[in-house]
C-alpha cells in the first residue's frame, strides 16, 4: 500500500510552514504516525504535504517558573523519558502504541489530529494545559478544555499550527495520574481518565479530572471535581466521586464500535476515573 | 525528489517520488528485501529498522523524511558472525515461519540497549509493537533475555 500522490515541501521555520501551507492549501506532516496510515487507507488525500519535522526549536522540553513547555515536535519517547514533567505525562506517553510509534509520533501531531482514542487530549485536559498556537497574525494560547471541540476537531483553523504545550511543573503537593483501558491490538484508549489533585494531608484542596476515549473529544469532569473538593479522600469518598462521572457524560454522545460497545465504555468510565484519582492522591 | 540515505554504512543518492515509503525504498530501490512488510498498516512491526539509532516502522515513514538519515537494517546487523540477538533467536528456536523475525530482532536489539538485566515483563511490554503469528512469543522472550545478558548493555 502506498499513499496517494502529493507534492512535498519542507519548512525550515514556523513562518515558512504557515506560508507554504497556505500557498498550497496543504497539510502539515510531523511524525506521520496518524497521517501516513490514513493516507495509505485513502481516507485522506491532501495533495500537498508541508513537512514541519525539521523545524529547529520545536523539539524538546524546557522548564521555567512553575511550568514546563513541551515543543510540538517532541516525541512521545522523549516525554516518556522526561524527569521534569508531572507524573501523568511520562506515564501516559509510555503507554502510547509501542516503542516504534513513540519514537516517531509527536505531541503536537497527537493533539492536532484529536483522535478520540488518543491519550494526550485527556492528559492535557486534566493538567489544564495551555496550547500555544501560531498563525499568520501571531500566536495565541488556548486552554486545553477549549481546544478539543469534537471528533478529530480542534479550536485551530487550517491556517494555524501547534508550537508548544505548556503544563504545570511537578510539585510536591500535587499528584497526577492517568488510567487507561487499552485496545489490546492497537493500544489506543477505549477509555482513558486523568486526574490532578492537590492535597493537604488527606484533604483534597484542588481537583482537576478528565475523561476521554468514549466521547468524541476529551472533557473535564466538573461533577467529579466538585465531589472531591474539600473531602478527606479514602476508598469511599473516591468511589463516590468517581461515580459522579455519570453526570458529566452525555449518554447519547458515548461511542461504541467493534472493540467495545457504548454501554461497556460507559460502565468502565467510573472504574478508570476511580483508578486515576486513587493513583493521583497517592502521589500528592 | 533527490534524497541521500546511508544504509548499513553505504550512502545512496536516489530520485524518489515523495510518496515512496521507506520500506519500499529499501526493498525495491536498494534491493534490501530482508525488511519485511507484514500488515502495511503500522501495527505488526515486521518492517522495523533502525533510523538514527532508534527503532522505527519503515512502512510508516516516507523516504523523504529519512533524507540524510543513517539506517541499519537486518542485513547490516551481522558483523562477520551472527549478532548475539540473531544467535540467541537461533539457539532458543525463537522463530517458526520467520516472517516477523527481522522486525523482532531489530526491535529487540534497541530494547535491550543499556538494560542487560531486562525483565520478562519489560521484554513483553517492549515488544508490544511486534506481532508474531506462530511462536506464542515464549521462545522469543527467552532469546531476547539471553542476548541481553550477552550484549551486556551494548
Ligand atoms: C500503531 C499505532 C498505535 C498508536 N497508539 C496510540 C495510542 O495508544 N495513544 C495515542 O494517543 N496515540 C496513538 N497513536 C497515534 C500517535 O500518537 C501519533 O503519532 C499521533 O497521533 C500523531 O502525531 P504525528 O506526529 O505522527 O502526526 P502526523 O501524523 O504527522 O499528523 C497528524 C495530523 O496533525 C497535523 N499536525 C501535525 N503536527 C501539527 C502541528 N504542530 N500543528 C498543527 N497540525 C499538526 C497533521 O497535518 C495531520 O493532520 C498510535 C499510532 C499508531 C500508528
Ligand atoms: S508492515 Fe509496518 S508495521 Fe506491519
Ligand atoms: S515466526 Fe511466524 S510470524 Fe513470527
Amino acid at each position: 500500500m502506498y499513499p496517494p500522490k502529493f507534492d512535498y515541501y519542507r519548512a525550515g521555520s514556523v513562518e515558512e510552514a504557515l506560508a507554504l501551507r497556505k500557498q498550497h492549501d496543504g497539510k502539515f506532516l510531523a511524525g506521520g504516525h496518524s497521517l501516513i496510515p490514513v493516507m495509505k487507507l485513502r481516507l485522506s488525500d491532501p495533495g500537498v504535504l508541508v513537512d514541519i519535522g525539521r523545524i529547529d526549536g520545536l523539539k524538546g522540553i524546557s522548564a521555567a517558573n512553575g511550568s514546563a513547555k513541551i515543543g510540538a515536535l517532541t516525541t512521545h519517547a522523549m516525554v516518556e523519558a522526561a524527569d521534569n514533567l508531572p507524573d501523568i505525562l511520562p506515564e501516559a506517553a509510555g503507554w502510547i502504541g509501542d516503542p516504534m510509534v513513540r519514537n516517531r509520533g509527536t505531541v503536537g501531531g497527537n493533539i492536532a489530529h484529536a483522535d478520540p482514542a488518543s491519550d494526550l487530549p485527556t492528559v492535557f485536559t486534566a493538567l489544564q494545559a495551555k496550547i500555544h498556537v501560531a498563525g499568520e497574525g501571531g500566536s495565541r494560547v488556548v486552554e486545553a478544555s477549549n481546544f478539543f471541540t469534537g471528533l478529530f476537531e480542534t479550536a485551530m483553523s487550517d491556517d494555524e499550527m501547534v508550537t508548544a504545550v505548556e503544563v504545570p511543573s511537578k510539585d510536591n503537593h500535587t499528584g497526577t495520574a492517568y488510567a487507561k483501558l487499552f485496545n489490546p491490538a492497537s493500544r489506543y484508549a477505549i477509555v482513558g481518565a486523568g486526574a490532578m489533585l492537590t492535597m493537604q494531608g488527606n484533604q483534597c484542596t484542588a481537583a482537576s479530572v478528565s475523561i476521554g476515549g468514549l466521547l468524541p473529544n476529551a472533557i473535564r469532569c466538573p461533577s467529579v471535581e466538585a465531589a472531591l473538593f474539600g473531602q478527606t479522600l479514602n476508598e469511599e469518598t473516591i468511589a463516590a466521586a468517581a461515580a459522579a462521572v455519570a453526570n458529566d457524560i452525555v449518554a447519547d454522545d458515548v461511542m461504541g464500535d467493534i472493540h467495545a460497545s457504548a454501554e461497556y465504555r460507559q460502565r468502565m468510565a467510573p472504574v478508570f476515573v476511580k483508578r486515576a484519582i486513587a493513583a493521583a492522591a497517592a502521589r500528592a | 525528489m533527490q534524497i541521500t540515505i546511508t544504509v548499513n554504512g553505504t550512502t545512496h543518492t536516489r530520485d524518489v517520488e515523495p510518496r515512496t515509503l521507506l520500506v519500499d525504498f529499501l526493498r525495491d530501490h536498494l534491493g534490501l528485501t530482508g525488511t519485511n512488510i507484514g500488515c502495511d498498516t503500522s501495527q505488526c512491526g515486521a518492517c522495523t529498522i533502525h533510523m538514527d539509532s532508534q527503532s522505527v516502522k519503515s512502512c510508516t515513514v516516507l523516504a523523504v523524511q529519512a533524507d540524510g538519515a543513517d539506517l541499519t537494517t537486518i542485513e547490516g546487523l551481522a558483523n562477520g558472525s551472527l549478532h548475539p540477538m540473531q544467535q540467541a533467536f537461533w539457539d532458543n528456536h525463537g522463530l517458526q515461519c520467520g516472517y516477523c523475525t527481522p522486525g523482532m530482532i531489530m526491535s529487540a536489539t534497541k530494547l535491550v540497549e543499556g538494560n542487560p538485566g531486562i525483565s520478562e515483563a519489560e521484554i513483553r511490554h517492549g515488544l508490544e509493537g511486534n506481532i508474531c503469528r506462530c511462536t506464542g512469543y515464549q521462545n522469543i522472550v527467552k532469546a531476547v533475555q539471553q542476548a541481553a545478558g550477552e550484549m551486556g548493555g551494548d
